[in-house]
């Protein structure tokens, strides 16, 4: 285990009910998920979980419904006791922590965004912002200066002293994501962060969390069902299904290889255009015009180019050297040709 | 042929080793009870001197102040003050004093004690699965078998009123307690406890203020609970407003029983816009969030 590992757990399982030690071991014997809740009214969360989570990067945990990503991700914090293993975070299991040292970890090293933003509607937004600090008895007036300083950073100033309900779902979840990094917690939990809020809205705080992330290198375990999500957030990708992780790997690796047909249904349907790049599409030809692509450029990015230019456009590659031309037809078409794209992303070498 | 129910065991005697041990229970504590309710009968008395003693303009000035904070609405502060002028008018001032007395004190009891014993019950399910049957039992047993007990206990006055209100009145501002502390969203709870938040953080910082509006409707409802046993208190030697009821019963002056009644049900309206209004305004605040 390098040390660039934040979290690490080790044969992590988890099964709900009265008698769960012993329902774990009806599992371990090879009992599945439905059978256990048939047979023996226990459900099983997760079974022999193993993931590393690295330190500074954003590592997102994908499934269907009830595959298991929230009872996961609430594992890390302590929220949900494990019925076996081990959860390290910086070489430390965090299961021998008392109830004391739990409070302290939670209060300085991990924090959390949750789905529907839970947010104290009868506190402001700034009130809000500073909850965590609060609770950690920092001096209101030293918690006052650094909740300001969250909540401009995510947008929101003029707002602090509306209460949660005069907001809007973007603006609540900005408020959710402010009072989680105003503890200046290393690990940043985020539980479908962003699945309550409508697309554009979404896609704003997906580039916001990019850019705050891009400054303050913080772990992130990022929950979500979407794959576009994923593949824009993580840097690596956890898929989990029915309590079992099937695939840890990055978001490429996973598009170009998928482990088994359940991965392979989620990749499907994947928005290709943020995903493919220019440079596999070169092709040998002449350039018209002074645009140029780079060559790791998604096609998505390279539309407003295209339909600007006329004619085929260079692709140039990291170095600048010219790699070929694509044209708006070979970019329509690969989109459109789901086979053909597989194709082309097998074949690049990102 | 009357068929008679077979005895299974013979309740008679049963009944007999009872009062002999309450009885002993009577002869070995009572004094000692006695003494430790002596402060409670003793903040009953000021309270009700407090009253007596402040001029009638200073309690009626005292109460639509009380009304306009709770409500911030002029009518009802107007109401408020309308009813206490009328009080006064119908002549039962001085008793009417007395019952406020005795409502405010088991009132502030019944929720002193019952807002810790609602805390109680909403973390734990057993305590709720023991404590809510016996709320049930409290609730449907007859006014008048509370205070059997009482009376034993302390002989009739005000203390064993007091005691008796109390034991009627505390169920509501329990239950409320803790369905409110239950209702609040588990996920609101769960962000607390992922910032680090004690159990004593939660309660104060999150469960506390979203139950508020369940928390004061409990509270009205004890209130109302308690002005409704001032009359048969008064059986017991709580005097006030019932004293006069029960004085107009026995002997059959209608005038009397009327003025006192009314009396009652201008104090109910009272306390009970004032509760209802800020219940009201609390909720407004809250949803704001919601
Ligand atoms: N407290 C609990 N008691 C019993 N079963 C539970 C509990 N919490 C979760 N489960 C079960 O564990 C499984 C995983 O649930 P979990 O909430 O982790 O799924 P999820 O992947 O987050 O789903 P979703 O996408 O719907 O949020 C489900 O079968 C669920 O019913
Ligand atoms: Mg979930």
């Amino acid at each position: 285990m390098g040390n660039n590992i934040k979290i690490y757990l080790e044969n992590v399982s988890k099964v709900f009910g009265p008698d769960a030690l012993n329902a774990l071991a009806l599992i371990d014997k090879g009992m599945t998920k439905t059978e256990l809740l048939e047979k023996k009214g226990h459900v099983l969360g997760l079974h022999g979980i193993n993931l590393e989570i690295e330190t500074g990067k954003t590592t997102v945990i994908m499934g269907l419904s009830g595959s298991g990503k929230s009872t996961l991700i609430r594992h890390l914090n302590r929220l949900i006791e494990p019925t076996s293993g081990r959860i390290l975070v910086d070489g430390e299991d965090i299961l021998n922590l008392n109830a004391l040292e739990l409070r302290q970890f939670r209060r300085k090293k991990i924090s959390m965004v949750f789905q529907k933003f839970a947010l104290l509607p009868h506190k402001t937004v700034l009130e809000n912002v500073i909850y965590g600090l609060l609770i950690d008895k920092v001096p209101p007036h030293a918690a006052k200066e650094r909740g300001m300083a969250q909540v401009e950073l995510v947008g929101l100033s003029g707002f602090e002293n509306n209460f949660p309900g005069q907001l809007s779902g973007g603006m609540q979840q900005r408020v959710g994501l402010a009072r989680a990094l105003a503890t200046d917690a290393e690990i940043l939990l985020m539980d479908e962060a962003f699945s309550a809020l409508d697309p554009l809205i979404r896609h704003d705080m997906q580039m916001q969390l990019r850019e705050i992330q891009a400054r303050l290198h913080k772990t992130i375990v990022f929950i979500t069902h979407d794959l576009d999500e994923a593949l824009l957030l993580g840097d690596k990708i956890a898929i989990l299904k029915d309590g079992i992780l099937r695939q840890v790997d990055t978001g490429m690796n996973i598009l170009k290889n998928p482990a088994d047909d359940y991965v392979g249904r989620f990749v499907r349907d994947v928005n290709r255009a943020r995903i493919l790049t220019c440079g596999p599409l070169a092709q040998p030809g002449t350039p018209t015009g002074d645009t140029r692509l780079n060559a790791e450029q998604t096609l998505e990015s390279a539309f407003p180019i295209m339909a600007a230019a006329q004619g085929p456009i260079g692709v140039l590659a990291n170095d600048g050297a010219l790699l070929g031309v694509v044209t708006a037809r070979q970019i329509m078409e690969a989109l459109i040709q789901q086979d053909r794209a597989k194709s082309t992303l097998v074949g690049s070498d990102i | 042929m009357t068929s008679q129910f077979p005895q299974f065991f013979d309740t008679r005697a049963f009944g007999r080793v009872l009062d002999s041990a309450f009885n002993d229970v009577v002869a070995a504590y009572g004094l000692t009870l006695e003494l430790i309710f002596l402060p409670v009968l003793k903040a009953l008395l000021a309270m009700e001197q407090l009253l007596l003693w402040l001029p009638w303009w200073a309690v009626l000035i005292g109460f639509s102040a009380f009304a306009w904070l709770a409500s911030r609405s002029a009518k009802i502060m107007a109401t408020v003050a309308l009813l206490i002028f009328l009080i006064g008018v119908i002549g039962v001032w001085e008793q009417a004093m007395a019952t406020v007395a005795l409502m405010l004190v088991s009132t502030l009891m019944a929720v002193f004690l019952g807002l810790p014993i609602g805390v109680l019950m909403s973390r734990s399910n057993r305590v709720q699965g023991i404590a809510l049957p016996v709320l049930d039992i409290m609730q449907t047993m007859p006014i008048f078998v509370y205070l059997i007990p009482f009376v034993m206990l302390f002989g009739p006055g005000k203390i064993p009123a007091l005691l008796a209100t109390i034991v009627f009145a505390i169920p509501p501002v329990i239950r409320l307690t803790n369905l409110g502390i239950r209702q609040v969203d588990v996920e609101i709870v769960e962000a607390s406890r992922a910032f680090g938040a004690s159990p004593m953080q939660v309660l104060t910082t999150v469960q506390a203020p979203l139950a508020l509006p369940a928390i004061l409707a409990g509270i009205n409802q004890t209130t109302m609970m308690a002005l409704s046993m001032v009359v048969i208190a008064s059986m017991i030697g709580a005097g006030g407003l019932g004293y006069q009821v029960l004085q107009g019963i026995q002997r059959l002056e209608i005038s009397r029983g009327l003025f006192a009644g009314l009396g009652i049900v201008f104090l109910a309206i009272i306390f009970d816009r004032i509760a209802q209004a800020y219940g009201k305004r609390m909720q407004k605040t809250l949803k704001l969030g919601a």
